[in-house]
């Protein structure tokens, strides 16, 4: 007896350590990519800064989506006020202090988490989706008429983010943004990680698989998915924020269908359900659209689709998911 | 003793079938009743009005004095009343230990915390290895649940009821699809189930039935046709019938 016990305490304590061991895997693989693409890229940090703000997207999409089995083409809702509320902050109240900005990013992108979460949440499947639908065409109308604040389809100018402490100047070259951004997405990485690990996380891969079971157990899957919404629109926010911080101009295309769709084609390829999936996704689709469009502005639309057939029907669980799971049949067969 | 549990006039039908007539029961803390009857006969539906995932067309159902016939599932649950399913529920990704020790941190309405790890609160896993170690899942807990045998995810799902420390637990075929040399293991978990805990149990096994119950309910097309000892059931002429005269068509449907 004692001795199962033991042997079931050292289980414990092997997978504690090997997901600790993963997490710190996780943040150098993150600093080891960010390094590799600041010098692979020194003229295109633009780019860079750009992919991590739409893997903070990706990454909130894959917490409502990937953990909690919620069906959305709405993502960029969450996203683009995000963006809105920093942008607005910065131009029309003088808020320009980066992290302010950044604060004023996660509030404005969890109410619209709240708002979303609250309606989207309230049918299932495909009425869900088409709500969500219904919901980014709002968000986007919404903001293309309340021009006198959101500059309409003209877009928000005159975001002017001070130095990053009061030192590092936002400025053409984009190296303080690329550097404000990579530290973002490390701290969102982390935390998240916390997030997804902790009983609530737990809970909610349970409400994906079964909510009536989670209910015979007392806890409500509705107010669960709610509070994972307004999660993920802090962390959407987050990367809005990033966006209008470093482009200082926030556009209606944050808001829009399309973004929310290639969010969720970003989040496939990748593989859904886990962060590194996400994170993966975003960098190759978005790095594969950056190249072929500008060495085939023709046919990249077609290469992107044809990429995406090929991960959807050859790597099904995207491609962070296969390869996780080919190492672990590999080690498995060692031991 | 007062009862801690009262069903009174419950009706229930689908599209015009009456599936539960008019059932009325009362228990008190400690009772260990068996539910029987033919396939059919609206036992899990019973279960399902009581628990709240089904709407009865009238009656009541009272905890602890209290009604709770307009309270939702999540409601009932918090207020003590658990059930286990007929067909097992689990999260085929999870570890036991992680299935009881969301059940523990959910009834101490801390299941939604957001940092912290269950491997890492020792109050929670003593308990989660002491349940578990009660059921003889000791040595599994740390394996996912598609991985073990249907017979210890019966068990499961007996730790996970008791972890919310029920006042009511309704079981609906414990047994249920588990291999006859398998079932001793469960029965053992029936035996040990807490002296104060009110029990019905649905199970179609009479030996399993006789050993566990001192009071037996018999359902037959939604209404109760017998309720007394264990003793007398076998010699309950509109039992004998009910049963006979569907037990060839039972047999087969099950
Ligand atoms: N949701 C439902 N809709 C229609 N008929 C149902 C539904 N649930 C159960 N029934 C019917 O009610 C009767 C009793 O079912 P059930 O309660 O599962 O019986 P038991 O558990 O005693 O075998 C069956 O005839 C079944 O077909
Ligand atoms: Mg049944």
């Amino acid at each position: 007896m004692t001795l199962i016990m033991n042997n079931e305490t050292v289980i414990a304590k092997t997978r504690q350590s090997r997901t600790i061991g993963r997490d710190l895997t996780g943040i150098g693989a993150i600093l080891a990519v960010a390094v590799v693409g600041y010098f692979l890229f020194p003229d295109n940090l633009a780019l860079l800064t750009r992919i991590i703000a739409i893997a903070l997207l990706v990454l909130s999409l894959d917490l409502v989506t990937g953990y909690c089995g919620v069906a959305t083409l709405g993502h960029a809702a969450l996203f683009g006020s995000g963006a809105y509320a920093a942008g607005i902050a910065a131009a029309h109240y003088g808020i320009t202090s980066p992290l302010l900005m950044t604060l004023a990013g996660i509030l404005g992108g969890a109410i619209a988490g709240l708002i979303c979460g609250v309606i989207i949440l309230r049918a299932h499947g495909l009425p869900q989706l088409v709500l969500s639908i219904s919901l980014i065409y709002l968000f986007h109308e919404f903001a293309n008429k309340a021009s006198s604040w959101t500059g309409g389809s003209d877009g928000l100018s005159g975001i002017s983010p001070d130095p990053l402490f009061g030192t590092y100047e936002f400025d053409l070259w984009g190296q303080t943004a690329y550097i404000f951004g990579v530290f973002l997405l490390l701290s969102v990485f982390v935390l998240l990680r916390v997030l997804v690990r902790s009983p609530f996380g737990m809970l909610c891969r349970g409400i994906k698989e079964d909510p009536l079971r989670i209910m015979a157990m007392g806890a409500s899957p509705k107010i669960t998915l709610i509070k994972m919404y307004v999660i993920s629109g802090a962390v959407a926010g987050v990367g809005g924020a990033l966006n209008a911080i470093s482009t200082q101009v926030v556009g209606l295309d944050s808001l829009s269908f399309t973004q929310s769709a290639e969010a969720l084609v970003m989040l496939v390829l990748g593989g859904t359900g886990s962060l590194f999936g996400a994170l993966m996704g975003t960098l190759v689709f978005m790095l594969f659209e950056d190249y072929v469009s500008a060495a085939n502005p023709f046919h990249w639309l077609t290469m992107v689709g044809v990429l995406l057939i090929a991960v959807v029907l050859f790597a099904p669980k995207g491609l962070y998911g296969t390869a996780a799971g080919f190492i672990a049949r590999r080690l498995e067969k060692r031991t | 003793m007062s009862a801690v549990f009262d069903v009174l006039n419950l009706k229930k039908s689908f599209s015009g079938l009456t599936v539960t007539n008019d059932v009325s029961l009362s228990m008190a803390p400690g009772d260990r009743v068996a539910l029987i009857g033919p396939n059919g006969a609206g036992k899990t539906t019973f279960v399902n009005l009581v628990t709240g995932n089904l709407r009865p067309d009238s009656g009541e159902v009272c905890l602890n004095g209290e009604t709770v016939t307009k309270i939702d599932a999540i409601g009932r649950v918090r207020r003590g009343l658990v059930r286990s399913f007929q067909v097992t529920r689990l999260f085929q990704d999870m570890t036991p230990a992680e299935h009881v020790a969301l059940a523990i941190l959910q009834r101490g309405g801390r299941a939604g915390k957001m940092f912290g790890n269950f491997l890492s609160m020792p109050n929670v896993m003593d308990e989660v290895s002491a349940l578990l170690a009660k059921l003889g899942l000791a040595d599994l807990m740390h394996r996912r649940v598609s991985e073990i045998a249907y017979g210890q995810q019966r068990l499961l799902e007996i730790a996970m009821a008791l972890a919310l420390k029920p006042k009511v637990l309704l079981l609906d075929e414990p047994a249920a699809g588990v291999p006859q040399s398998d079932t001793g293991r469960i029965e053992q978990a029936l035996a040990d189930l807490p002296a104060d805990l009110a029990v019905l149990m649905i199970e179609h096994d009479m030996d399993l039935v006789f050993r566990f119950a001192k009071r037996v309910i018999v359902l037959a097309a939604g209404t109760i046709i017998f309720d007394g000892s264990p003793a007398d059931v076998t010699k309950d002429a509109a039992v004998r019938e009910a049963y006979l005269g569907s037990y060839a068509n039972a047999n087969h449907a099950a």
